[in-house]
């Protein structure tokens, strides 16, 4: 098939780094969803998805950044979006979403303002 | 001089593995009827949501129902109709809530109803429960 779809998931300095790479929808949405789970069972609430290669979501994309926010939020922890091609930012922003989550050009970016939210809370 | 209408049909069997493609054979026909990317983008994400709703709502991941994807391009639009015999909803009853009620309440439904509406010009729809269920989305074509 097409657009084969991986998902990877990394550690740095604490955060959760999840890589999606190809498509997200009904399909392979299931493994997105699985991944983040994984993060939050081991207590890794600080989390970036980094989607500088993914050229393609869907609602039951969306829907797992939605479904896992609150929960992620009152853990003090965040999902923040990193690297978004113009035509997944779009689908992105039809529904709004760029009001509810973070959303940095580049993977570092997203990890430096997690840091940066860090010390702001030690200091 | 008479329209020339093109019309293009897909069925395949219920799976979410088949949404791939579905998504093929919408670029494809977008291309021929010569929408930008950006709109074919939009068709083929309008297209996505529907057919996935039939695969997971309708026919509750029976794969040995299919989903027919009819395409049709005429002058001045392009036209795609999804038809299933399962179970049929109301559309209207979609609750178009605030993203940030939906998350509250853990809700993830009706996000993709939500974007069909947003990506295309017009949604109507015929259902006959456990019939025939039909859901037609226009797309105009923008000449330059």
């Amino acid at each position: 098939m097409p657009n084969p779809f991986t998902i990877s998931t990394t550690h740095q300095n604490n955060i959760s780094i999840i890589t999606l790479d190809g498509f997200v929808d009904a399909h392979t949405a299931p493994q997105f969803e699985n991944a983040v789970q994984t993060e939050l069972e081991a207590g890794n609430v600080r989390i970036v998805v980094d989607c500088s290669k993914l050229n393609y979501i869907s609602s039951a994309g969306l829907g797992v950044f939605m479904s896992f926010i609150e929960e992620v939020r009152d853990l003090n922890g965040d999902i923040k979006i990193s690297g978004l091609v113009p035509k997944v930012r779009h689908t992105f922003e039809i529904l709004g979403f760029h009001d509810l989550f973070e959303m940095s050009e580049d993977l570092n970016s997203a990890l430096a303002s997690f840091s940066a939210a860090q010390s702001a809370k030690e200091g | 001089m008479a329209a020339i209408e093109r019309a293009f049909t897909l069925q395949v069997p219920s799976s979410t593995e088949n949404l791939a493609l579905i998504r093929e054979f919408v670029t494809t026909v977008g291309q021929q009827a010569g929408l930008t990317e950006a709109e074919i983008g939009k068709i083929e994400l309008a297209v996505d949501e529907a057919c996935a709703n039939v695969i997971e709502h309708a026919y509750g991941h029976d794969e040995s129902k299919e989903v027919i994807i009819r395409a049709n391009i005429d002058d001045d639009s392009i036209t795609f109709e999804i038809v299933d015999t399962g179970k049929g909803f109301d559309p209207n009853k979609i609750a178009q809530e605030e993203l940030e009620k939906l998350i509250q309440d853990r809700k993830d439904g009706g996000l993709g109803m939500r974007l069909i509406k947003k990506l295309m010009d017009e949604v109507q729809y015929e259902i006959v429960p456990g019939q025939k269920n039909e859901l037609r989305m226009i797309k105009r074509i923008r000449k330059a």
